[in-house]
């Protein structure tokens, strides 16, 4: 299915990223990088494995804090707000997990159900299962509602992943290599459904993958990480239409063999 | 290769390993202080899990209950049966219920409870957080605007603490039970009579002693439990290294914490 054009306000940030550098012990993973998420925009972040891609969501949602430089979202400094405030920020922002990370010992309706119990004081029941049969059926997995995680397929538990985290209406997604061990239908049925999600969600995402149809399919631009620093940003066409030999045979694995 | 600097080389990376070792131990205990820390002052803030934990006190209870039951009534039999000779030498088997109702009471009963729930209960939290955590699933909590520590740290302890106390009275009274068993075959002692024997050389401090006890045994099962789990390394081995952890710091640290309690108890007689 073709991407259909986003609405992105080019004058509006969602994220600025600005010098963050982070090291795990002597390993400088990320080292002085600066970044921009659009409103509206679907941003497509890859890099071999280790270069730190997942570590930058990390960051983002404030899950690790950087060595140095500033992280804005929302209007909030992530390495400056207390721990209310970053669980109020954190309310806003979806992560969607490699592994999915849904709760074995929780079916599917109690995983979707945890986030909005957890953050809507006062929601009643009636309001509860309306926004779990939304959320599933807008993934298109109605029927999971009374299977445990064991039971789906990994593609499955990425949608019920994402649809977790759409339960909260986030106005950011962050999808950690959202297509990584899938079958390549599957691959682009989750394609597919992060360009909705973009649509119907009027969601800004950063997909981190090393999966170039996955980039070249939901993003509006790519960011190409190399060696701890973003070194290429532009279209799909704009950072691949080059000689550099530290991202060309990124490309051509990927669509040659 | 000289065997003088090779012996000095060899001396140096053992000395260098111990001192890892020893560094590594001190980080530990320290990040245990911060977890105990962390844990007292989130878990008597609001908002109360008070759901989960009684969820937690559920399934603490369950886990432990067939075993407890089996083990209580068996300690309680064989204590009763191993005495019975030494006191038949002096004629003393009347003391017999006496004997059991203080040894049970006092420290068999906290401390057998203690032992089963450290390996029952201990190494279940271990593996259950060190899993969560290995699966990314206390991150997607983090993230989607739970706290953690709270929902999976607190309840758990506060669990432990609540349920073995209440695990400890009942495996006490099996265990009394197991005691009757053999005193009745033996000397055909009545229920009512052997009770009153049970009783009569108890002390208010006896049971204080023993409720504190369990108190703090239910604590550390419960925290060691849960930071063996929490901060479980990546990957299976992690999940693995964390039960075991749990049970073989829980258990050892039962020991340590039952002898400072029984000699501060005792000079309290």
């Amino acid at each position: 299915m073709e991407k259909q054009k986003a609405h992105i306000d080019y004058k509006n940030p969602v994220i600025s990223i600005r010098g963050v550098a982070k090291a795990f012990e002597d390993f400088a993973v990320l080292r002085g990088i600066d970044l921009d998420l659009f409103q509206g925009e679907n941003l497509v972040v890859l890099g071999r494995s280790g270069t730190g891609k997942s570590v930058l969501i990390k960051l983002i949602s404030g899950l690790l804090r950087p060595d140095t430089g500033t992280i804005k979202v929302l209007g909030q400094e992530v390495t400056q707000i207390g721990d209310r405030e970053l669980q109020a920020l954190r309310i806003r922002i979806g992560f969607s997990f490699q592994n999915s990370a849904l709760y074995d010992s929780m079916t599917v309706r109690k995983n979707l159900e945890f986030p909005l119990v957890r953050n809507r004081k006062g929601i009643t029941r009636a309001e509860i299962d309306k926004a779990v049969e939304e959320v599933l059926d807008s993934v298109g997995l109605s029927k999971a509602i009374n299977q445990m995680p064991a039971e789906l397929s990994g593609g499955q538990r990425k949608r019920i992943g994402i649809a977790r985290t759409l339960i909260l209406n986030p106005e950011i997604m962050l999808y950690d290599e959202p297509t990584a061990g899938l079958d390549p239908i599957t691959c682009i049925e989750i394609n597919e459904l992060i360009n909705q999600v973009q649509q119907q969600y009027n969601t800004s995402s950063i997909i981190i993958t090393h999966d170039l149809t996955c980039a070249k399919e939901t993003g509006d631009r790519i960011a190409m990480l190399l060696d701890g620093q973003f070194q290429r940003i532009g279209t799909f066409n704009e950072v691949f239409n080059t000689d550099d030999k530290r991202v060309k045979p990124f490309f051509d694995y990927n669509f040659i063999q | 290769m000289d065997p003088i600097n090779s012996t000095s080389t060899s001396n140096k990376k053992k000395r260098s390993r111990f001192g890892q070792q020893l560094s590594d131990f001190f980080t530990s205990v320290y990040n245990i202080h911060l977890f105990i820390l962390r844990f007292f002052r989130e878990a008597f803030m609001p908002p109360f899990e008070f759901k989960e934990i009684v969820r937690q006190c559920w399934e603490v209870g369950v886990r432990s209950f067939t075993l407890i039951t089996v083990t209580g009534f068996i300690v309680g039999l064989i204590f009763t049966k191993q005495s019975r000779p030494s006191l038949l030498e002096f004629g003393a088997t009347s003391w017999l219920p006496s004997l059991v109702s203080i040894a049970i009471m006092r420290a068999l009963a906290p401390l057998v409870t203690a032992l089963i729930a450290s390996g029952k209960v201990g190494s279940s939290i271990g593996a259950e957080l060190g899993s969560m955590r290995v699966t990314e699933q206390i991150d997607a909590m983090e993230v989607s605007g739970t706290n953690p520590f709270k929902f999976l740290v607190c309840t758990r302890v506060l669990a432990t603490t609540i349920t073995i106390p209440i695990l400890a009275t009942y495996t006490g009274f099996i265990a009394l039970l197991g005691g009757y068993l053999n005193v009745a075959q033996n000397e055909g002692t009545s229920y009512s009579t052997f009770m009153q024997q049970v009783f009569q050389p108890l002390q208010f401090l006896d049971f204080t002693a023993s409720l504190i006890k369990s108190i703090v045994f239910g604590f550390t099962i419960g925290i060691v439990g849960c930071y063996q789990g929490y901060y479980s390394n990546k990957g299976t081995e992690g999940v693995g290294k964390a039960a075991n952890g749990a049970v073989v710091t829980a258990m050892f640290l039962v020991f340590i914490e039952e002898i400072i309690i029984v000699q501060i108890s005792s000079n309290f007689r």
